[in-house]
């Protein structure tokens, strides 16, 4: 020991040498690009979301707007639409100028004579939008000459279906879908998930099959949302025979998927309470069933909620197990109800990134950017709901 | 009658017995001998319990009854003697008229079944009638019964009590009862699989072409089921290029968030970092494939390197920055559980921020970063529609991070969709990955639970 101390060096250390001050002046430097790199890294993160937003808010804003081309329609053509032919009537302004759902455009406009503003066709409208074929450009370029080209909301997009003409493609359908199947999911998971929630955090004796319960919760969490696919088309689909495609398998496997993230939240929110509460309220004289129902968990509420909203809209975005249970058939009208075939709005962004055509581009960006809003709807609800009920005790 | 409108008169029912059993109640409750033992609601519930579940039980035995019953009436009464034997022909009629008498198809191909469906309709009639008759016939007996049982001494809500402990039990074995049927989902369908394609091969196997041909005669006509290829992909894509992106930048956005960052910038990055977390996945894979994906190839062939349009690297790349606030979060919780000893300590000692941070803190707090990044890895490799958009079919053994590649949950997607039947190796396979992907996801996070977990009472 004393030996040891013996060896250093007994002189104070001199900090005003220039070889101290050197290596200071590095580990300062070391410090400083350390810190700099971690802010890097959460600048690289932060930039790729922006970068990632504004490219599909860029792409999508397009697929919003439309190309209408107007024609003046003839007595001749008032003649066809009198008797029904609208097609007809169209051919003959040049059909391959319109949309293939313009002739519904002019039967629900009820134009006769004169003026009526119609859909442009996909060529047109890319053209319009700066990246078409020469030809469509030069079609588009003569029709604005005769100011007959004008720029306006694409209905058609917020309340049609899938179709092959990106011009007559709609969103409606797909978000229909969704609807029905989170409604599904939401009836059945979240009750279960509350049920087991105050099972466990509340009654559940300690043994080996409250042990076997909550492992099991746990790995559920944690299993490839594709699983469930699987599960759904093994037991929903071969065994029970429910309908292919149907909101109500979709809903239902969600609903397996999206349990177990209710049973952690509202197992952390019920834990929460204090245990004061329970003590009072047994005190008076409540039962165990009692002290659950009238005060844990109307206090545990709000973060049971949230929890149940961020399970939702992960849910609400998923898309493997949704292919899985065959949700991805072309459906081109709106799901009627629970078991009609319905495609949701992740498959939908999905099966239009697989169509060539370029009007298809600005469609899927499009669909991207009301499933964000969904999300980001869902997630603002969420962080209202946490900060303006949940307390802290 | 629908099945809704069933619910809604069991509900009237249950309603009914409700009040009236909580009027009864009542009226005990203001007689002078004593306090009764439950309060009238709760006799209410008992009595309401009792006119509904055990009708709605037999409903639900009825329902999957009676449809034995339907159709054995029909192929004995006279109409039938005119059926075809034994035989598909026999089934398509039978079928045909069923579709007519439930309303389902209006016209039909066969003039048997038009004769056949008013039968059907009429059995089916029949036997509805019967069942709601039975069923209201049990509702009213449960009902009468408990009511006889209301009186003030009678403990109606110890009763409902246990009814509701026994939902709140059921109710939490649901989870239970969907881990088992996952695996048994799996290892059945695998089984089958297995029985055509010998394990060995299919886990040691180099070659994946399941296509399988519809002549005998055509080139490769059993498919071959060697998954390397795709084990090979999975990994390098989730748990190389992903964590070769995720790990760093994860790390350090949670080293600068928890040691530099002020609490005012904290407030703000943090939820910019959990909205990457929150897009979905198939905005990635739409990302991956149409923004990233064609300067990644032109970046491959620059360099000199074959490229394909669909890149591991694209695909890989994509879901590390979707993982990183998984890892961050993850790295966060750790660092944040280092005691503050350890930091005075050492800062103390007069090393700067960045020498504490990395000899102390990050060592201390490796157990649980390494934890944290297992479990990365194991979402990483069960993410699926980024690799189907951008990963691309070919099941190439290569590193050639620009190459074309396909990991296992591509597979099961391709496997298990269009026009698929259960009896052929092709469609059996995407249940036998799913069986490795699951076994391998569930090992990763048994192993990472349990090393945080270890970590975390270390310090306690």
């Amino acid at each position: 020991m004393s030996e040891a101390f013996d060896t250093v060096d007994p002189t104070p250390t001199d900090w005003k040498a220039e070889a101290m001050q050197r290596r200071i002046r590095q580990r300062y430097a070391a410090e400083r690009r350390f810190r700099l790199i971690g802010f890097a890294a959460i600048l690289i993160s932060a930039g790729f979301l922006a970068f990632l937003l504004v490219t599909m808010f860029h792409d999508g804003a397009q697929g919003f707007v439309r190309t209408e081309i107007r024609i003046d329609l003839t007595p001749g053509q008032s003649a066809m639409i009198e008797a029904g032919d609208h097609e007809g009537a169209l051919r003959q302004s040049g059909a391959r100028l319109f949309s293939q759902s313009a002739w519904l455009a002019l039967r629900n406009s009820g134009a006769r004579l004169g003026p009526v503003w119609l859909p442009a066709a996909d060529a047109i409208d890319v053209a319009a939008k700066g990246e078409g074929s020469a030809a469509a450009e030069r079609t588009y370029a003569a029709l604005r000459a005769e100011g007959r080209t004008r720029t306006g909301i694409n209905w058609t997009f917020l309340t049609g279906s899938d179709a092959t003409d990106p011009t007559a493609v709609g969103i409606w359908g797909a978000v229909k879908g969704s609807l029905l199947t989170m409604i599904v999911t939401i009836v059945l998971a979240f009750p279960i998930g509350v049920l087991s929630a105050v099972y466990l955090e509340e009654y559940a004796p300690r043994n080996r099959w409250t042990d076997m319960i909550e492992v099991s919760i746990n790995n559920l969490a944690a299993v490839p949302s594709i699983i469930f696919g699987l599960l759904g088309l093994a037991i929903f689909l071969n065994v029970m025979h429910l309908p292919r495609s149907a909101p109500i398998v979709g809903g239902l496997t969600l609903a397996l998927m999206t349990m177990p993230v209710i049973v952690i939240a509202g197992r952390n929110a019920i834990k929460s309470v204090p245990p004061s509460i329970r003590d009072a309220a047994l005190g008076i004289g409540a039962s165990r069933i009692q002290v659950v129902l009238h005060h844990v968990l109307p206090l545990a509420m709000p973060g049971i909620l949230t929890g149940t909203i961020i399970g939702m809209s992960r849910a609400l975005g998923e898309t493997a197990p949704a292919l899985m249970i065959g949700m991805r058939a072309f459906i081109s009208a709106p799901p009627g109800g629970f078991s009609d075939p319905a495609t949701l709005l992740p498959v939908q962004i999905f099966l239009w990134s697989d169509e060539v055509g370029r009007g298809f581009v600005e469609k899927t960006s499009a669909a991207i950017i009301v499933l964000l809003v969904f999300l980001l709807a869902m997630n603002g609800l969420a962080i209202y709901l946490r900060n303006r009920f949940e307390k802290r005790w | 009658m629908t099945p809704a409108a069933i619910a809604l008169l069991l509900v009237g029912l249950g309603l009914a017995a409700w009040f009236a059993a909580r009027g009864k109640a009542r009226s005990f409750a203001r007689a002078p001998d004593g306090r009764p033992h439950s309060l009238p609601a709760y006799h209410g519930w008992y009595v309401a319990l009792w006119a509904v579940v055990p009708a709605l039980l037999f409903l639900g035995v009825w329902s999957n009854f009676s449809n034995g019953l339907i159709y054995q009436a029909v192929i004995e009464s006279p109409e039938a003697a005119a059926l075809p034997g034994v035989g598909m022909n026999r089934q398509a009629i039978l079928g045909e008229a069923y579709a007519l008498a439930t309303g389902a198809s209006q016209t039909a191909f066969s003039p048997e079944a038009r004769a056949l469906a008013p039968v059907y309709a009429r059995a089916i009639a029949f036997y509805s009638w019967l069942g709601l008759g039975v069923a209201l016939l049990i509702a009213f007996a449960g009902g009468a019964w408990s009511f006889s049982r209301v009186s003030p001494h009678f403990r109606a809500r110890t009763r409902v009590e246990r009814t509701m402990m026994a939902l709140l039990l059921l109710a939490s074995l649901i989870a239970v009862l969907t881990t088992a049927g996952i695996v048994a989902s799996l290892l059945f369908e695998s089984l089958r699989f297995f029985a055509l394609v010998s394990p060995l091969e299919f886990l040691t196997g180099l070659h994946w072409s399941p296509q399988i041909a519809i002549r005998a005669d055509q080139a490769g006509s059993s498919g071959a089921f060697g998954a390397v290829p795709l084990f090979w992909g999975t990994i390098f894509i989730g748990a190389i290029i992903a964590m070769i992106i995720a790990i760093p930048l994860g790390l350090m956005s949670a080293i600068f968030l928890t040691q530099y960052a002020s609490l005012r910038v904290r407030a703000w990055l943090k939820p910019i970092l959990e909205i990457l977390a929150g897009v979905p996945t198939v905005v990635y894979g739409y990302f991956a494939a149409l923004t990233l994906a064609p300067p990644i190839r032109d970046f491959g062939l620059w360099l000199g390197i074959p490229a394909d349009s669909e890149s591991a690297l694209a695909a890989g790349l994509v879901m590390g920055i979707m993982i990183i606030p998984f890892v961050s979060s993850m790295a966060d919780d750790s660092i944040t559980a280092v005691p503050q000893a350890m930091r005075d300590g050492s800062l103390a000692m007069g090393a700067t921020k960045s020498e504490t941070i990395k000899k102390v803190l990050v060592p201390a707090a490796l157990p649980g970063v390494v934890g944290g990044v297992l479990l990365a890895v194991s979402r990483a490799i069960g993410e699926t529609m980024i690799v189907v958009m951008a990963a691309g079919a070919a099941a190439n053994l290569t590193a050639n991070p620009f190459a074309s590649m396909t990991t296992v949950t591509y597979q099961i997607v391709a496997l298990l969709t269009g026009d698929i039947e259960f009896d052929n190796a092709k469609t059996l396979s995407a249940f036998a990955l799913g069986l490795v992907l699951f076994l391998v996801t569930l090992a990763l996070n048994v192993v990472a639970l349990r090393v945080v977990k270890k970590y975390r009472e270390a310090y306690e």
